[in-house]
């Protein structure tokens, strides 16, 4: 059998730590997350493969460290309509319809008709006060857009770590809104090879 | 081509989510994502020690004894 080696992208769990870390600093580092929509993508797009998923997603090295070396997770199995594609494509969209929506109120704080809110919104509800990582003097859509990035980045990863917690180490992974979408996106380009 | 061994993972590409869990415990390097849809495991190489089955999060791989 083959020996487990330690490849370098194990250790990307620690952008997770340092992400979250900068953007309680200053909420400008949350326009840093915009790596984890983009890079999918490309992979995907460009190179039609899971290639993020499979070894450089920060949020999938953090859940299998947490999981599985330190041993957090329950390893429960997922109920059912978890896994179903309803609730994975639902759950896609949604996702998806948040995004745009911080996009909408950047616009609106741009266009100077809503002010700058300065909080993070933590599952899509509770409010918490953030204001000590922004100063003025900035274009005040930036600012909103970090806001509004920083809370849907960690609302998932809350999502992410109950998701560990309860069942498999990377149980988010079956429903995580990036990976539905780049599968699409690897499934339209899939062209099927006789052996 | 060597012996195959008697028991070998099985993957419901249906359900698969192509995450890379599997490829990345499998002991033998046997699992590989096929253009990042869906987990298949090279026939010769899988042992079916049922890890990758262990740690699949969308539960679509099961060890099966071959026919």
């Amino acid at each position: 059998m083959k020996k487990q080696q330690r490849h370098w992208y194990y250790y990307l769990w620690i952008w997770s730590i340092i992400y979250f870390s900068l953007g309680f600093v200053n909420i400008l580092f949350a326009w840093l997350g915009l790596i984890s929509f983009c890079l999918p993508l490309i992979f995907a797009i460009g190179g039609g493969n899971k290639l993020f998923c499979n070894r450089y997603c920060d949020r999938g090295q953090f859940l299998r460290v947490m999981g599985s070396q330190v041993g957090l997770s329950l390893r429960r199995e997922m109920p059912e309509w978890m896994k179903g594609k309803a609730f994975r494509y639902g759950f896609m969209v949604f996702f998806f319809a948040m995004f745009f929506n911080i996009i909408y109120v950047s616009w609106l704080v741009g266009s100077e008709i809503q002010g700058i809110q300065e909080a993070v919104t933590v599952l899509w509800t509770f409010q918490l006060p953030w204001n000590w990582t922004y100063s003025a003097g900035i274009t005040p859509w930036v600012p909103q857009f970090a806001f509004g990035l920083y809370s849907l980045m960690l609302t998932s990863e809350i999502i992410a770590i109950v998701a560990m917690l309860i069942y498999k180490p990377r149980s988010w992974c079956v429903f995580c809104p990036m990976g539905t979408l780049t599968q699409t996106i690897c499934k339209a380009k899939y062209v099927p090879t006789a052996k | 081509m060597g012996k195959l061994s008697p028991r070998h993972a099985v993957v419901d590409s249906n359900m698969c989510v192509a995450c890379g869990t599997c490829a990345d415990v499998c002991p033998t390097g046997a699992m590989e994502i096929v253009s990042g849809v869906f987990a298949k495991p090279t026939e010769e190489k899988c042992v079916g020690c049922g890890m990758c089955a262990k740690e699949c999060p969308a539960s679509a791989i099961r060890v099966e004894v071959r026919s």
